[in-house]
């Protein structure tokens, strides 16, 4: 359970006595009220879902992108803060741009969550700047082959096989788990990723969402793009038919 | 693609490309600094790229990327610091074909055929002559071949290489004949710039032909480039057969 940090818990510039810094753990938990963000490594390329809980009926699907291009090889999920979100896509296209106009290459994907990792971290360092309230899955295909990277609120940034955040990350890490990734295409991984995505969604505590899906991979030539129409309705409904037989059992 | 980098007066780089796909729709060729091309297309990458990233089903198409350059160009040229280039930019999307140009110093405007330099007194006049609606390709391929005998006779620096770029979308497309040399920009010198190299393309239409299906295929959508080719010419006159006749002694 979390502790109240009364007291040392005002301003991100200050310890407490065991040594947290509570202004970060509570960005943190901005993540953890929003709708699940799923990225896993296959084989051949990298799969990000985003299981988008939709506010009310009068929104035009497909608005609110919560997957982001960053570059043409990697794009950015975000979990968290919608507007802080916009900001840190925002710096790492400006950071992924200004690396290839300097070295003439695109930015590897380690490179790029690097300078993410820092620039979210910088704004945990000063009393007059608050923490970014939105956790990053950065995932990319460069000559190093599909990577998938995380940065946390805190700007700590580690490189996984299967990442997720949001509400239903502990179910959906245990269902990535399962998966045997590096047996994986894309093109299954897509199914996988919606299937987790609808199983952890809870239908009693939210209400409708959508599911926003996207790859880089061999298959898409290495852009990061949305994953294409049929694929997308393919997925979703084995997704949905998962879904009834777990429900016959 | 067969082009020549000139230095000065001297037709230096004969493998230097000089027209560019551009996005999806479009193809870009330039005449005059090369360096200044190369620094345009870095602009048009960044525009494409940031077009790209909206991943939102548009793409910028070749009338856009026109009044983009045209924007470039204009207000480079207020600024007294002119990218020295002429160019000519073409391309069809929705099936809609475009074809303009751009000036250094901002002049544009859209035509069905338009040239560089000295292909506008050699070549414009044929165009007007030949060029109708629904030509196609292979007799599309025939005028500007026409058009670059032509300059090739005529022009004292010219190359006789050529290539053709062709961009098909669906039953459209464009044709971009770049001729190699001519590129003289005296820029280094900073003496005046005689600019005589040339850009063709043309609009015409393509008829459904059995014969074309091979190139339709290969391309589908998008573009093409064949494999340079030389122009046949002819210099079996009967004056150029004993030039010194008349005259003992000249060359």
């Amino acid at each position: 359970m979390s502790s109240i940090g009364t007291g040392y818990d005002l301003s991100v510039t200050t310890f407490s006595p065991d040594g947290r810094v509570f202004q970060i753990e509570y960005a943190a938990k901005a993540v953890d009220n929003s709708g699940t963000v799923i990225g896993i490594k296959c084989k051949d390329g990298v799969v990000m879902g985003v299981e988008k809980l939709v506010a009310s009926k009068m929104m035009l699907p497909g608005s609110n992108r919560r997957i982001h291009s960053v570059h043409r090889h990697s794009g950015m999920s975000v979990a968290g803060l919608a507007a802080d979100g916009r900001q840190i896509v925002a710096r790492a296209k400006s950071e992924a741009t200004n690396y290839e106009s300097v070295y003439g290459e695109a930015i590897p994907v380690k490179e790029l969550a690097e300078r993410v990792a820092s620039y979210v971290h910088l704004c945990t360092l000063y009393w007059w700047l608050r923490p970014f309230g939105c956790g990053v899955i950065l995932g990319g295909y460069d000559r190093d082959g599909p990577q998938l990277y995380m940065v946390e609120p805190s700007g700590v940034s580690y490189r996984y096989f299967g990442a997720a955040i949001g509400k239903g990350r502990q179910a959906a890490k245990t269902e990535i788990e399962k998966l045997k990734l590096s047996e994986l295409t894309c093109r299954q991984g897509v199914i996988e990723v919606a299937k987790i995505i609808y199983g952890i969604h809870d239908e009693a505590k939210d209400k409708e969402f959508e599911l926003e899906l996207s790859w880089v991979c061999d298959e898409s030539n290495r852009q990061h793009q949305k994953v294409p129409e049929e694929l997308l309705e393919e997925a979703k409904a084995a997704a949905k038919a998962a879904l009834e037989e777990m429900d016959a059992d | 693609m067969m082009e020549t980098g000139s230095y000065g007066s001297t037709l230096r780089y004969k493998s230097v490309e000089r027209i560019k796909p551009v996005g999806k729709h479009s193809l870009l060729g330039a005449s005059g600094e090369l360096s200044d091309f190369q620094e345009l297309l870095r602009y048009l990458d960044e525009l494409i790229l940031y077009d790209n990233m909206w991943d939102d089903g548009n793409s910028m198409g070749p009338k856009e990327v026109h009044n983009y350059l045209t924007r470039v160009m204009y207000n480079r040229r207020n600024k007294f610091n002119p990218l020295w280039n002429t160019l000519v930019l073409g391309g069809v999307k929705n099936g809609q074909k475009y074809l303009g140009t751009v000036t250094m110093i901002g002049v544009h405007f859209e035509d069905n055929h338009v040239a560089t330099g000295f292909g506008n007194h050699l070549a414009r006049p044929i165009l007007r002559e030949e060029w109708h609606e629904n030509l196609s390709f292979e007799d599309g391929v025939k005028i500007l071949e026409k058009c670059m005998r032509v300059l090739l006779y005529r022009d004292r620096s010219a190359v006789n290489k050529l290539q053709v770029w062709l961009s098909i979308h669906t039953l459209h497309f464009v044709l971009l004949f770049q001729a190699i040399d001519n590129l003289r920009g005296d820029r280094l010198y900073g003496s005046k710039l005689d600019v005589t190299d040339y850009v063709f393309i043309i609009l015409p239409l393509l008829r459904l032909d059995p014969t074309l299906s091979q190139i339709a295929k290969i391309t589908e959508e998008g573009v093409t480039i064949s494999q340079p080719y030389s122009l046949k010419t002819f210099w079996g006159f009967s004056a150029f057969q004993n030039p010194t006749v008349g005259a003992e002694g000249s060359w």
